[in-house]
């Protein structure tokens, strides 16, 4: 019986252990490491810092699922892997630390034949002085929207702030990135237009100032470097729809922004011009950039050769051209294709947790030499469908043996469904439906835009609301394992 | 002749540069059989697209 520890139960985690279970059924065990007893299913988190869902409909406990999927579910962080064992035994082993279970802040160590590191980010809130609380945790001057309980602190503040305007006094709402090295600005432009719908259904819209921050080179870049869609006979940029939807609600926008400092009520930006400024506000919602959850890896000799395995940032190295060189450079195949480690070919990571190995967007900085650029995104549906990949190599490799054919789900290949949430209502919400293929753009394939422009298109309205809907309540069923869940695409 | 949906244009240099939808163009993005319509027609090229990536 050989053994596959899945390190993450997040999206790609949870796909990689529950498809791995199933198709490796009781000849081989799957052992799940997470420090979370809950999974989450973070895109609604949105919708719970608007108060518009409570924690738990966007969370269930894992416990059940796993013993239903006869997985060994550890709650726990991993700290340290040792690839090659060490001076006493051969075997790969990772070293975890309980979070939970009784055993919090027992530490042991897990022997692996296979291992999967699927941890996603680390929220690096302490990157930009006063976004973090100097330990490592957001700090009191801002909210976040990336966990479920920051989601439900972000509620209870907005609250606040509809109180306050409901008695006549102005508030000023900033939304946006937190740093010029940051990704998943699509999560902050969904809370920014949850909020703006929110504060209409309060009748407080007049009473509020928003203005969006980021650093993105344009709107909606969204770190991908934009994309291009056939509307009425043209082929446009996203640029011209998130720029419209912008004015439409009446959200100012500065973009190329680094944001340098947070303090209560005023954060300090440099912008790719090298100007510098300051923007006050009441209420702060900044993504934090992402960095690795800073795993350590160690020889058989018990050397540090953390560098080996991981890139600077933390992520995972993977089968990805690291050394493309300048923009001019990159292509469509620098990305990677079997996420396996090319040091140690038991060890794949999926989802956030791999290196990419440059950016998407065009890079750029400032004049002072400051990043302001968006790193790339790792969506749900690129994440589950990499986590899936994984699973089938693994197993192949477990029931085959080690020439087994590796699966392949390179972004630059793969297309991603997203909906972006503008506002939550049954007849009054709407969302931007969006589809990209590739995620990466491949030039050479698609010389002009990058693109398949047949089946990139984004528009918004009820409909996108009602498919996010539906979508929350499809991929709960499906990560819960109830009857068909393997139907579901990731 | 005061047209609610163009008010934004005047607000700031950034606006009146890009594009603001009218009020048809609004109505139909909350129309409920419209959007039934676009309802299935997003459905069907999200599947075509997922469909392709796996
Ligand atoms: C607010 C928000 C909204 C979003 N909305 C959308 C959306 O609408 N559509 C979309 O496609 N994507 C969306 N995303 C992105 C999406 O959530 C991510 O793409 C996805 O969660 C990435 O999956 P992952 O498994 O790599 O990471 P995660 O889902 O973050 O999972 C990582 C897991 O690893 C665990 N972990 C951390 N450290 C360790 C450790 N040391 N050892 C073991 N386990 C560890 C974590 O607890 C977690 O369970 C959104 C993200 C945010 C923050």
């Amino acid at each position: 019986m050989a053994r596959l520890v899945v390190l993450g139960g997040g999206v790609a985690g949870h796909t990689t252990a529950t498809f791995a279970a199933k198709w490796l059924g009781s000849a081989h065990e799957v052992v799940v490491v997470t420090p979370n007893a809950k999974w989450n299913w973070i895109p609604s988190n949105i919708w719970v810092g608007v108060g518009q869902m409570t924690k738990d409909e966007v969370t269930f406990d894992l416990a059940g699922v796993y013993a239903k999927a006869g997985i060994t579910y550890k709650q726990a962080k991993a700290v340290s892997l040792n690839p090659e064992g060490n001076t006493s035994s051969d075997k790969s082993f990772v070293t975890i630390e309980y979070t939970g279970q009784d055993k919090e802040g027992t530490s042991e160590n897990i022997e692996y034949d296979y291992i999967v590191n699927a941890t996603g980010p680390k929220l690096n809130f302490d990157a930009t002085p006063g976004l973090g609380n100097g330990e490592g945790q957001m700090g009191d001057n801002t909210v976040s929207v990336c966990t479920a309980d920051h989601a439900v602190h972000a509620s209870h503040k907005l609250t606040e702030a509809i109180e306050k305007m409901k008695k006549g006094e102005r508030q000023k709402f900033l939304v946006g990135t937190g740093h010029g090295m940051c990704t998943c600005q699509g999560a902050a432009f969904e809370y920014i237009f949850n909020i703006e719908h929110e504060l209409r259904k309060a009748g407080v819209r007049d009473m509020a100032d928003m203005k969006w921050i980021s650093n993105e080179s344009f709107l909606g870049d969204f770190g991908m470097g934009g994309l291009h869609m056939k509307v009425g006979g043209y082929v446009v940029s996203s640029k011209l729809f998130a720029e419209s939807l912008f004015a439409e609600r009446n959200v100012e926008w500065l973009i190329g922004a680094h944001t340098s400092k947070v303090e209560a009520g005023k954060v300090e930006y440099e912008l790719l011009d090298g100007s510098k400024g300051e923007e006050e506000f009441d209420f702060a919602m900044l993504i934090p950039p992402f960095a690795g959850v800073g795993l350590k890896a160690y020889d058989k000799a018990g050397e540090d050769i953390t560098g080996t395995v991981f890139a600077p940032n933390g992520f995972m190295k993977v089968d990805a051209k690291y050394d493309a060189g300048a923009y001019e450079n990159w292509k469509a195949s620098d990305w990677p294709r079997t996420y396996q480690n090319p040091t140690y070919s038991n060890m794949f990571a999926a989802g956030i947790a791999f290196a990419p190995p440059h950016i998407i967007s065009k890079p750029m900085s400032s004049p002072n030499g400051t990043p302001i650029n968006p790193t790339p995104p790792r969506t749900g549906m690129p994440s589950g469908i990499i986590g899936k990949a994984v699973a089938h190599s693994v197993c192949d490799l477990m029931t085959k043996g080690e020439s087994a054919h590796l699966h392949e789900a390179s972004m630059a290949e793969m297309g991603a469904a997203c909906v972006a949430s503008a506002g939550k209502g049954v007849f009054s919400g709407t969302a931007a439906a969006m589809t990209v293929y590739p995620v990466v753009p491949d030039f050479e394939t698609y010389p002009g835009t990058g693109r398949d422009t047949d089946y990139t298109f984004g528009e918004i309205g009820l409909a996108g609301h009602w498919i996010k809907h539906i979508l929350h309540f499809l991929f709960i069923y499906k990560a819960k394992l109830n009857p068909g869940w393997t139907l579901i695409p990731e | 002749m005061k047209k609610e949906e163009e008010i934004n244009f005047q607000k700031s240099d950034d606006f009146s540069r890009t594009m603001i939808p009218g009020s048809f163009a609004r109505k139909m993005r909350t129309c409920v059989i419209w959007q039934f319509i676009r309802f299935v027609i997003i459905n069907i090229k999200m599947i075509i697209v997922v469909g392709k990536s796996h």
